[in-house]
C-alpha cells in the first residue's frame, strides 16, 4: 500500500504544481507550474527526486495533513516556516530547507511562511496525480490538472509515488535568500515603441508597489501611470511568463505562470527568467524596481543561475542532528507561543 | 512542400526579409510579420510554425502563433536568441495569399432566446432585423486565425462589417459554455464557462477543448468554420448525441 496525504486544513491556497505544461500554448493552454521553479527543484533534490516531480505550492501559510498508508519523506523550500510533526502526543519541530522523515500515522502542520509569499513542498516519489497534457500542474482557470483542477480542500486524499527512501535526510547548508531592495531585471520590449520616451525612462527608475490584485496569473503594480504614444491596444500577440503588459490605466501588470497565452495590451518589458522565482514570491505591499538588461545579459543570468542551482544541489549534506531544536524544552521555557497564520493576522 | 502556382510562379522569400524579430525576455522572441489582422499575414505565421515543428532547431521549446506574429520560446541553456534568429531568418516561405481552408467545420447553432441573449440588442445596435443578423453571421465562411484567451477559444474572422460592434461595456461574469459570440470583426465560441465581454448570438452543444484529446482542440489553425442555424429540437438532440459521444462534427470540402 502506498502513502496517501489526507488533507485536514489545506492552507489559503495550496495547489499541485510541477515545472509547467509546455507545448500546448498554441491551443490556448497556459503553462502554469510552480511560481518559484527553483524552490521546487531544490525541494525535490532534498528528498531525492528528479527536478520536475509534482509537489505542493503553498501560499502564505502551509497545510495540515495526515500521512497515511506508509511513511513519507518531505522538504519545504522557498520560504521559512515552522514544520510540526505530531506522532501521538509528541511534537517534533523542524524548519524549511531540509528533508524530514514522517512516520505513518503522523500529522504534519506547516505554519505561516516568512521571507517569501510562496514555498514548495516536495515528497519523495512526488505526488501521484494523473498527468494531463504531459504535466501534473493545476490549471485553475481551465479547471484541469493537479488535484481535480482546483486548490486543495479539507478531506482531499493525495497519493504519493512509490519511491524507496534511501540514506540520511539532507539539508541545504546555506539556503538562498533575497536581501535588500528588490530589483527585477527586465528586457525592454516587445512593444517598447508603444510608450513615450519619458514613460520608458520612468519605468526603469520608478519604485512600484505590488497591489492586492496579485495571483498566479499576474500582479498589478501601483505607481505613476505610464504614457502611450497611441494607446494601449495592439493586435493580440503571444505572451511570455514575465511579460509586463500595460493596459489603458498605464499601470503595469507582471504576468506570471497562469497567464493567458495571447493578449492585446502593449508589453513594455519582460522580466528575465532568472528573476521570475523572485517575482513569483512577492506579496502585496512589496516595493520593487526594474533594471533594464539586454537579451544577451538575460541569457547569461539564466546560465549563471543554473550553475548556482547546481552548486547548491552539490552542497546538500546530511542534517546535523545536533542542530535540531528541542521543541519540548522550548515549550517548557515558554519561548514559543502559538503559531499565527497569515490569514488570522490579516 | 507543395509548390502551388500563384500567378504563374511561386515567390519564395526569406523570413528575415518578411518579418522583424522583437525581444521578449531571455527565453522568447516574436517573429512579427505585420501589425494588422490579415489572412495572408496570418498564413505566414502558421507556415513558419509548421516549418519549425517539422524540423525543430536545437533549444526550441514551443511556438505560439497569433494573428500577425509567432512567439518562439527557447531554452537559453541550449541556444541563444541570436543563433535561433539566424536560423529562422534564413528559412524561406512562399507567398500565402488566397489560401482556401483545407477543411471547413459545420457548427450547428441555436440563435436567439436564452441561447443568444444579445441577439435583439445586436439587431438594434446594427439597425438590422434579427433574421438579418442571423443570415449575415451564418452566411460567412470564417477562418481560424488563432487560438487563445481560453483553452480552445478560436478567433474566427472576418465578421461582416455590418455586424462590427465594440465589446460590451460591462463584461458578463459567467458566459455559458458553447456560447457563440461576436465582437469587432471576430466571432468566437466559449469552450468553457468564463467571464466574457462579447455579444452572445446563440449556442452550440459541440465541444471544442478536452485536455484528454490529442491534440486538445477541435479546430486547427487555418481551418474554415461555418455556422449552421438549427431549431431548438435539433439543438437538444445534438446535445444528447454529444453527451453520448456519438456525434461526429460535419465538415465540408476536401479533407486535409
Amino acid at each position: 500500500m502506498s502513502t496517501v496525504l489526507h488533507m485536514l486544513q489545506p492552507g489559503p491556497q495550496t495547489t499541485v504544481q510541477d515545472l509547467g505544461r509546455h507545448g500546448f500554448q498554441a491551443y490556448g493552454v497556459p503553462v502554469c507550474g510552480a511560481l518559484d521553479g527553483t524552490a521546487l527543484r531544490l525541494a525535490n533534490a532534498l528528498v531525492g527526486n528528479e527536478a520536475g516531480l509534482a509537489g505542493l505550492e503553498v501560499r502564505l501559510a502551509g497545510p495540515t495533513f495526515e500521512v497515511a498508508g506508509g511513511p513519507a519523506r518531505l522538504a519545504l523550500a522557498g520560504a521559512q516556516a515552522d514544520i510540526e510533526v505530531i506522532v501521538a502526543d509528541e511534537t517534533s519541530r523542524y524548519g524549511a530547507w531540509r528533508a524530514i522523515d514522517v512516520p505513518e500515522g503522523a500529522r504534519v502542520r506547516i505554519g505561516a511562511l516568512t521571507g517569501s509569499g510562496g514555498a514548495m513542498l516536495a515528497f519523495a516519489g512526488g505526488l501521484a496525480v494523473p498527468a494531463v497534457l504531459g504535466s501534473r500542474a493545476t490549471d485553475l482557470k481551465g479547471r484541469f490538472g493537479g488535484h481535480e483542477g482546483r486548490p486543495l480542500a479539507p478531506g482531499d486524499r493525495l497519493p504519493l509515488g512509490t519511491r524507496a527512501v534511501q540514506g540520511p535526510c539532507l539539508e541545504i547548508p546555506s539556503p538562498p535568500r533575497a536581501v535588500g531592495e528588490i530589483v527585477l531585471r527586465a528586457v525592454p520590449g516587445p512593444q517598447a515603441d508603444a510608450f513615450t520616451d519619458e514613460a520608458m525612462a520612468a519605468f526603469f527608475t520608478t519604485s512600484y508597489r505590488v497591489s492586492r490584485e496579485a495571483d498566479r496569473m499576474g500582479m498589478r503594480l501601483e505607481g505613476p501611470p505610464l504614457a502611450f504614444r497611441d494607446g494601449a491596444d495592439i493586435v493580440s500577440d503571444g505572451i511570455a511568463t514575465g511579460s509586463i503588459q500595460v493596459p489603458g490605466s498605464g499601470l503595469p501588470i507582471v504576468l506570471l505562470a497562469d497567464h493567458q497565452t495571447i493578449g492585446g495590451y502593449a508589453k513594455i518589458a519582460t522580466v528575465i527568467s532568472a528573476d521570475l522565482p523572485l517575482a513569483g514570491s512577492l506579496m502585496p505591499g512589496a516595493q520593487i524596481r526594474f533594471r533594464a538588461v539586454t537579451v544577451a545579459e538575460g541569457e547569461d543570468a539564466c546560465r549563471a543561475r543554473e550553475a548556482e542551482i547546481a552548486r547548491i544541489i552539490a552542497s546538500l549534506a546530511p542534517v546535523r542532528e545536533g542542530a535540531r531544536i528541542d521543541a519540548a524544552a522550548l515549550y517548557g521555557a515558554n519561548l514559543i507561543s502559538g503559531v499565527v497564520t497569515a490569514l488570522e493576522s490579516g | 512542400m507543395g509548390a502551388r502556382m500563384a500567378g504563374g510562379q511561386v515567390r519564395m522569400q526569406r523570413i528575415d526579409a518578411r518579418a522583424r524579430f522583437l525581444p521578449v525576455g531571455d527565453t522568447a522572441f516574436a517573429v512579427e510579420f505585420g501589425t494588422r489582422i490579415d489572412p495572408a499575414i496570418n498564413a505566414l505565421v502558421h507556415r513558419t510554425a509548421a516549418l519549425l515543428a517539422a524540423a525543430p532547431p536545437e533549444g526550441l521549446v514551443e511556438t505560439v502563433p497569433s494573428f500577425r506574429s509567432l512567439l518562439v520560446h527557447y531554452d537559453p541553456r541550449r541556444t541563444s536568441a541570436q543563433a535561433l534568429q539566424m536560423f529562422i531568418g534564413a528559412l524561406e516561405l512562399e507567398d500565402a495569399a488566397g489560401d482556401a481552408p483545407a477543411r471547413v467545420w459545420r457548427i450547428p447553432v441555436l440563435y436567439g432566446g436564452e441561447a443568444g441573449p444579445d441577439l435583439a440588442e445586436v439587431a438594434a445596435a446594427t439597425g438590422l432585423s434579427e433574421p438579418e443578423v442571423i443570415a449575415l453571421h451564418a452566411g460567412t465562411l470564417y477562418r481560424v486565425y488563432v487560438q487563445g484567451f481560453l483553452p480552445g477559444f478560436a478567433y474566427l474572422g472576418d465578421l461582416p462589417e455590418a455586424l462590427d460592434l465594440p465589446r460590451r461595456t460591462t463584461p458578463r461574469v459567467r458566459v455559458p459554455p458553447g456560447s457563440v459570440a461576436i465582437a469587432q470583426r471576430m466571432s468566437g465560441i466559449y469552450p468553457v464557462e468564463s467571464p466574457g465581454g462579447w455579444h452572445l448570438l446563440g449556442n452550440t452543444p459541440l465541444r471544442f477543448f478536452d485536455p484528454l484529446w490529442s491534440p486538445p482542440t477541435l479546430f486547427a489553425p487555418g481551418d474554415g468554420v461555418r455556422f449552421v442555424p438549427v431549431e431548438a429540437d435539433e439543438h437538444a438532440a445534438t446535445r444528447e448525441a454529444v453527451a453520448r459521444g456519438s456525434y461526429r462534427v460535419e465538415t465540408e470540402g476536401t479533407p486535409a
